[in-house]
């Protein structure tokens, strides 16, 4: 079998399967493994399309950007403060999505703790304009 | 490797005529290896006369094993009788929570106004071990847990001997987190413990009907135990957790829609009963 979720992504699954706010959740190693049916309007297609992505590959197709068009550096993108400071932020971005579609958008993220030394992901939520 | 359940009721102890054949007691499990080594798998009433046997055998080192601290699986502790003996090490080991340490939790029930008697004061010698993330070898065997469905910190256990696997899994709700044959097992709560495991103990205490009222509480249906032992390739599943409010007709009316369940394909759910002696 895959390598077995982490009980807090599991629950944060279900979680987020059961929200209208469209949300991400990844792994601690960054890796895109769920997001939500709300979530599919802005990433530009469905998790059973896309399945699990690597950080680096669904941040590449993102391309978070200003709203004046400038690449974002991983410290200001929300995700990337969660997963690699372990902190949450907040950043207006502009994304593409899967589907080559330009949007502008919000992202809050924070980062998932099982205990107070045990980092085991990160959630963003995805704020449409 | 050799299992006997010493309490299989789940909640709160059920003494009485109408659950005799079952048993009244809670959670225990005694896990012996070929090389005398004892694991107890929770502390629930069960385990005082489980005490009794290994005062007997005059075991000095014991495991024990928590699963979680709900009353249910730690009343028995007290009245544990090796914990009475100076000569007796026992290992404690338990889920870790992010506030307290097993030792303080565990203390609450060796404190006034519940018990006359502090912990400092046991005889025996204990030792407190928060389980570890990756799993371990202890006396023989080898040892993973994972915290699973079920409200506060818990843990599965999954005990490997030789060539023969045990996954315990008493209190368990993985049907909280969706329908259980319509996930890949990564996403499955405490798949990895239990997966081809050679008997499973899994938490069955609700009926379907029963279980549709109580959705949250932290524990399965038969049905829904049935369907994790298919999707985790379990060989053998023993349904545990009994409701206090279950008698013995009940049960042997529920062991037999279980088995309707299960078909004729797949593996034959048994129903706990205390004394029973499984080789997994």
């Amino acid at each position: 079998m895959a390598e077995q979720k982490h009980l807090v992504l599991i629950l944060a699954r279900e979680f987020a399967s059961n929200l209208a706010t469209p949300m991400g959740i990844t792994d601690e190693q960054g890796r895109l493994v769920y997001f939500n049916e709300a979530a599919e309007s802005i990433i530009g297609t469905t998790f059973a399309e896309a399945g699990e992505m690597p950080f680096a590959e669904w941040s590449a197709k993102a391309a978070p950007r200003t709203r004046e068009g400038e690449l974002l550096p991983p410290e200001r993108r929300p995700a990337a403060i969660a997963l690699n400071e372990r902190r949450a932020a907040h950043e207006r971005l502009k994304v593409t999505g899967l589907d080559g579609v330009e949007r502008e958008i919000a992202v809050t993220a924070f980062p998932l703790f099982a205990h107070a030394d045990e980092f085991v992901g990160m959630v963003a939520i995805f704020w449409g304009s | 490797m050799q299992v006997t359940i010493w309490g299989c009721r789940g909640s709160l102890a059920t003494p009485g005529r109408d659950t005799v054949r079952y048993g009244g007691n809670t959670s225990c499990l005694e896990v012996e290896l070929a090389n005398g080594s004892v694991f107890v798998l929770d502390a629930g009433t069960g385990i005082r006369e489980l005490g009794v046997k290994l005062e007997r055998r005059n075991v000095r080192r014991i495991q024990l094993l928590l699963t979680h601290l709900h009353l249910d699986h730690v009343e028995g502790l007290r009245f544990f009788g090796p914990l009475w003996d100076e000569q007796v090490e026992i290992d404690i080991w338990g889920p870790p929570s992010p506030v307290v340490s097993l030792r303080d939790r565990i203390a609450r029930a060796f404190s006034p106004p519940l018990f006359p008697i502090e912990i400092a004061d046991v005889p025996a010698r204990l030792n407190f071990n928060d389980v570890p993330r990756e799993q371990w070898i202890l006396d023989g065997a080898t040892l993973r847990a994972e915290t699973i469905v079920h409200p506060g910190p818990t843990v599965g256990y999954r005990i490997e001997s030789g060539d023969r696997t045990l996954a315990y899994l008493p209190d368990h709700e993985p049907a909280l987190t969706g329908t259980i044959g319509e996930r890949s097992l990564d996403w499955i709560s405490g798949a990895s413990l239990a997966a081809r495991a050679d008997l499973l103990v899994h938490d069955a205490q609700f009926s379907e009907e029963e279980y549709s009222h109580r959705v949250g509480w932290g524990h399965s249906s038969s049905a829904d135990a049935i369907a994790y032992s298919k999707a985790v390739g379990a060989d053998r599943i023993v349904l545990f957790h009994h409701d206090p409010n279950h008698d013995d007709v009940w049960l042997d009316e529920s062991e037999q829609l279980a088995q309707l369940l299960a078909g004729s394909n797949g593996v034959v759910p048994t129903l706990a009963r205390e004394g029973m002696v499984l080789a997994p």
